[in-house]
């Protein structure tokens, strides 16, 4: 009998993976001292009060110690990072003003496409600045503000919003990347949602980091109001380049009174990059955070997007894929602290790991002494394509009181012999009958994501089973 | 002549399971293939139907005049074989009605007519008592013992095999799913489709008529006769046809 060798292909990065030519309006030179936060400070025409906390946030980052319990950090130098570069061109809400090139590549990425067809709201980043922002006409009618970070803090309405929650979920003292990210940071959107809005198409913020050995460090801070409701997306891609990129960006999310926020994120950096996210939602009383999570790019990711549910009646859900080919170690999970009575929460995780890729899913669920009345559910699943990839589990529960319900279901797993030859008993062929079992394994999270980036998951995982006579 | 086994030997894991099996089945033809627990009943189906596990020692598998004791198990399907699991695996994530498609497009190699088939799986499902909304429901997953059966017994009805091999599909039904899955079997019979059915109920049997029942013990045939076979077995069980055998 011919021997059958089946494998799963490798996520198709051809589109991912053009590069334009480099040659940024500005940018400042490799690695951190205070005369370089201060020159980014200045470039950007920061407030006074932002410059401060940019080089007290640089102080706390040279305390810190680099964190040593999750995947190897070896092959990033942060001596080696460019930490600004500002592309061309300045922001544009016409994209035929974006420079072509720049353009270019957001049109391969499908981002204009989409926002005609279904988004009620787009931000584009190239590299540190975003050049591209806009919103209908509609939305803007209901009064939600959906700009760039740079622009709201200087706006007089706004500005003052910013400076008020700031880095104040997501203190730069929480860990080293953080605090880095208050020292550097660029770019990224902000979102206000006047009260009893509801936003009924998605906003979406696409990121791309197009500069070789530079580091992406936007900021995201959206403010959902009593009684709203908004759905926000966030994509992020970066062509392949032989010296390790950076990306530590910040998310704060505040969902307020009887409010629901959706935040989606599809992550396909390039297989150079560090992902150091952090993202954290503070969610007030009957307020609903749901994340929706797909990381299929980066060498090294650290993310657990947090909860911290402090009204009572509130609650979080997190869907979350992971999907680790060769040299990828993605450790990725989830946080939640119930810390008001009768909150609840639900994080549901698959991971794939193939060709000696590294999936880790470590969680937290703490639920605190005052917060009664609670319940939580976590399960995750891992399939493992070989024997030469890894899948590991890491959850943690931390519970404070008796009146709670708290569930953990976890599975590991291999595609099984039986399971193929049943279906080939049915007419599919082997690498078929594997592609569906590895598909049907992600189908309950596919459905979650937004239907044009469900689509691009099939794209990106491109699933597809080759069989070669070897 | 439709199926074709001759002198079958495999194992298993280096241990020896069938040691020589005969075994010919003809167009329109109802075999019935009994033994004790531990016989090789399995052993014999699954390596017809080409599970990587059982290896083939010696011995060739003939379908249609074709030899398949090779062939890879989703080629045997397309040349007409079927075989109702024991214990069907439950696959989440397709439906079985998109799994019923995309297994037919395969088998036949042409594409599916989305209305006629839905309307054909909607009637099957009925006259099987199972609920539409099975349909929609990824394939097995969470269904009953029952329900797995009937799934299987609807897969046979929709994918019209030339040969469907039965593996203890009535066995942990109650009466009346017995009563069910041996309808769905009458329909399914016709003067060109064959069955081979491995029960321990003879119940399942009742509406059938069988043409030829085999003895399997200890990896070989060691009897084959009429349905009259069957009578005998029920009253004496299988142990005077081993030692028939030994004589």
């Amino acid at each position: 009998m011919e021997k059958k060798k089946t494998m799963v292909q490798d996520i198709d990065r051809t589109i991912y993976d053009i590069k334009d030519a480099v040659h940024p309006a500005y940018q400042v030179g490799q690695g951190l001292t205070p005369e370089i936060v201060n020159e980014i400070s200045a470039a950007k025409n920061d407030p006074e009060w932002m410059r401060l906390f940019r080089l007290k946030s640089l102080r706390t980052y040279n305390r810190l110690p680099m964190p040593t319990w999750g995947p190897p950090l070896d092959g990033l130098n942060m001596d080696e990072i460019v930490t600004y570069i500002r592309p061309n061109t300045p922001m544009r809400g016409n994209w035929a003003q974006v420079p072509e090139d720049i353009k270019n590549t957001f049109v391969r990425l499908g981002i204009p496409e989409a926002e005609r067809k279904s988004l009620a709201g787009v931000g584009a980043q190239y590299d540190s600045e975003v050049v591209y922002h806009n919103v209908r006409e509609e939305v803007r009618r209901q009064g939600v503000i959906y700009t760039d970070m740079e622009s709201a803090l200087r706006d007089p309405v706004y500005g003052p919003m910013v400076k008020k929650h700031f880095m104040k979920l997501v203190p730069p003292e929480d860990h080293k990347f953080v605090a880095l990210h208050g020292a550097v940071w660029s770019g990224g959107s902000f979102v206000y949602v006047p009260p009893h809005v509801h936003v009924k198409i998605p906003l979406q913020s696409y990121f791309r980091l197009n500069a070789p050995g530079a580091g992406q460090f936007e900021h995201t801070l959206i403010i959902v109001s009593e009684g709203s409701s908004v759905h926000f997306i966030e994509g992020c891609s970066a062509p392949k380049y032989n010296v390790a990129n950076l990306h530590a960006g910040c998310v704060e999310l505040y969902v307020g009174k009887n409010a629901h926020l959706r935040y989606s994120t599809i992550e396909n950096w390039s297989k150079n990059m560090y992902n150091l996210n952090t993202k954290r939602a503070l969610v007030e009383e009957g307020g609903t955070i749901e994340w929706v999570s797909g990381s299929f790019g980066s060498h090294v990711s650290y993310l657990y997007p947090m909860s911290i549910l402090k009204g009572e009646h509130s609650r979080m859900e997190f869907t979350g894929i992971t999907f680790a080919g060769k040299g990828q170690s993605l450790d990725t999970g989830a946080k939640v602290v119930h810390a008001a009575p009768h909150t609840y929460s639900s994080i549901n995780t698959k991971s794939i790991s193939k060709d000696g890729g590294n999936c880790v899913y470590r969680s937290s669920v703490e639920i605190l002494p005052q917060a009664y009345g609670c319940k939580s559910a976590v399960n995750c699943e891992s399939l493992m394509l070989d024997d030469r990839s890894r899948s590991d589990t890491i959850p943690v529960m931390d519970i404070r009181n008796d009146d709670v319900d708290v569930g953990h279901e976890a599975k590991i797993g291999r595609i099984s012999d039986d399971a193929v030859f049943y279906l080939m008993s049915r007419g599919i062929s082997e690498e078929d009958a594997k592609a569906m079992i590895v598909t049907g394994f992600a189908e309950p999270i596919a459905k979650e994501l937004p239907v044009e980036y469900a689509v691009e998951m099939n794209n990106l995982i491109k699933l597809e089973m080759e069989g070669a006579i070897g | 002549m439709l199926l074709e086994v001759k002198n079958l030997k495999v194992s298993v894991d280096g241990a020896e399971i069938l040691k020589g099996v005969d075994l010919s089945v003809n167009e329109g033809e109802v075999h019935v293939l009994m033994g004790p627990n531990g016989a090789g009943k399995s052993t014999l189906v699954n390596t017809i139907m080409g599970h990587p596990q059982y290896k083939v020692e010696e011995g060739s598998i003939l379908f249609g005049g074709k030899d398949i004791t090779r062939l890879p198990t989703n080629e045997r399907a397309k040349a007409g074989l079927f075989l109702s699991f024991q214990s069907p695996e439950e696959v989440p994530g397709i439906t079985l009605e998109n799994f019923l498609r995309t297994s037919r497009v395969a088998l036949t190699g042409k594409p599916v007519r989305l209305f006629a088939y839905q309307r054909e799986l909607r009637q099957k499902m009925a006259e099987l008592g199972m609920d539409e909304e099975y349909a929609s429901r990824y394939l097995n997953v969470g269904f009953s013992g029952g329900e797995k059966k009937k799934s299987e017994i609807l897969q046979m009805l929709m994918l019209n095999p030339k040969l469907a091999i039965l593996d203890e599909t009535d066995s942990g039904l109650d009466v009346d799913a017995v009563k069910i899955v041996s309808r769905g079997v009458e329909k399914f019979r016709n003067r060109k489709n064959s069955l081979l059915i491995i029960t321990h109920n003879t119940k399942i049997l009742e509406y059938l008529p069988v043409d030829r029942v085999h003895v399997l013990m200890d990896g070989k045939i060691v009897r084959t006769g009429g349905s009259s076979l069957i009578d005998e077995i029920n009253e004496s069980g299988f142990q005077p046809l081993a030692e028939s055998k030994a004589v």
